[in-house]
């Protein structure tokens, strides 16, 4: 299968790549890890006439610490999160997620930041950022924005990054050492979408209340699902198995999964219960110092 | 658009469309067909080839993506005009029936080899689970990286 006929570009400089955006960014796709877009390019479902490699480009292939954040530049791929021990210990909800991202090949070229701006609705790092509260940084030829996640997401395949801008970071708070986090993923085999994945982040006080949780449900909603409702049920609570019980009874209520040849909606609603219930035990077992 | 590429040690080039897709340059331009096609939609991993020793599938990469890197094929395995320790157990422990997947578990195979040099099973079928193989149910192809692993570890110990 073959694309449609199409301009590349591999710019060496982010200011070149950025003006190029500037000038035609509408008939413009950027290449990262190309895992989607080279895929929908030979089916024809995107037809670009020019596509700008950002392959090249230096500095974006970074995992870094900033104010307090985890970074992950433009260029890095899922397999750099897996093996880094920086995202390891600064936080458990990306780095519980990142093995679970299509297969070991494809983890080697596709980005985690591509994955966003894809924003396929089952994707799964869309909900480990909702869970994560992460921020993306968005760049022009005339400066960068931040965004959180929630306004980043737009609708499928569609997010606020406009035509003359490239993500080039996104980032998340770092887990402190009263945090934890994880994410439940169920798969028919390796590299299929979820049938239901699960992403949770805890935090916790002095006094071991829960100070601050993220949770968010993958496959199980038309988009990538961040139920508020069962954030701010954990918020001021003492964990515990009967909260994390109740936490799953409402996030599987809040879930409205469509049949289809992966399962039952009852069968995945019945899941998203499960997944929600033990994410949160295993995070507030890392939280807690224990075995995750 | 004029690629050159370090393919299985020697510098060659050539002219690519921007939509040749890299498993097409190997196999048409530059007449290295021992890299399959399988499902052509990222599946299956029967393309894969390894571009500066990571594996890739080259039917998701752009053959102008690949100028001015190192790949390895199939045909690049073999050491001094001897098969590689990978090929020798795959032919010893027969971990292969039709052949079609084995290019790419070989390769995958041992640039994984380089990273755990010695593997349990479990982290073998992690590995290879990008590759789909219809023939052996995969119980060879585990034996073989096994077997590859255990000779890679005598030639250091030697």
């Amino acid at each position: 299968m073959y694309p449609n006929q199409f301009e590349y570009l591999a710019p060496t400089t982010l200011d070149e790549a950025l003006s190029v955006l500037a000038e035609r960014g509408d008939e413009v796709k950027v290449l990262a890890g190309g895992q989607s877009l080279i895929p929908m390019m030979k089916l024809r479902l995107a037809n670009p006439t020019t596509l700008l490699d950002i392959n090249r480009l230096p500095d974006l292939n970074n995992i870094g610490e900033s104010n307090g954040h985890l970074t992950f530049g433009a260029l890095v791929r899922h397999n750099d999160v897996v093996k880094s021990e920086l995202a390891g210990r600064s936080n458990h909800t990306v780095f519980a997620a990142a093995p679970w991202i299509a297969d070991p090949i494809v983890r080697n070229l596709g980005t985690v930041c591509g994955s966003l701006a894809h924003h396929d609705p089952e994707g799964d790092w869309a909900s480990v950022m909702l869970a994560a509260g992460a921020e993306l940084v968005l760049s022009n030829s005339e400066g960068e924005r931040v965004v959180p996640i929630t306004e980043f997401l737009v609708d499928m395949f569609s997010t606020s990054c406009q035509p003359n801008e490239l993500v080039t970071e996104v980032r998340v708070n770092k887990h402190t050492t009263r945090g934890g986090g994880d994410y439940q993923k169920l798969e028919r085999k390796i590299g299929d979408y979820a049938t239901v994945g699960v992403a949770t982040s805890l935090e916790l006080g002095d006094d071991g209340a829960i100070t601050g949780a993220g949770i968010a449900l993958t496959s199980v909603y038309p988009y990538n699902l961040k139920v508020t409702e069962v954030e701010d049920l954990l918020v001021g609570n003492q964990p515990g198995d009967d909260l994390f019980k109740e936490a799953g009874a409402i996030a599987a209520a809040a879930s409205d999964p469509a049949s289809d040849h992966r399962g039952s909606a009852d069968y995945k609603r019945h899941v998203v219960g499960v997944f929600v219930e033990r994410g949160l035990a295993n995070s507030l077992a890392t939280a807690q110092g224990g075995q995750s | 658009m004029k690629v050159t590429v370090t393919i299985n040690g020697s510098d060659r080039s050539a002219e690519a469309e921007p939509r040749q897709l890299l498993v097409d340059f190997i196999r048409s331009t530059l007449g290295l067909t021992g890299t399959h096609i399988g499902c052509d939609t990222t599946s299956c991993g029967v393309c894969t080839i390894l571009v500066d020793g990571t594996p890739v599938k080259s039917c998701t990469m752009f053959a102008v993506q690949a100028d001015r890197r190192s790949i390895t094929t199939v045909e690049g395995l073999k050491q001094n005009g001897e098969l590689s320790n990978m090929q020798k157990a795959f032919h010893q422990e027969h971990g292969l029936q039709c052949g079609f997947c084995t290019p790419a578990m070989m390769l995958v195979g041992s640039a994984f080899l380089e990273e755990n040099p010695n593997p349990t099973d479990e982290e073998i079928r992690w590995a290879i689970s990008g590759n789909l193989c219809r023939c052996t149910g995969y119980m060879n192809i585990v034996k073989s990286i096994q077997a590859a692993a255990a000779m890679n570890n005598e030639e250091v110990s030697a």
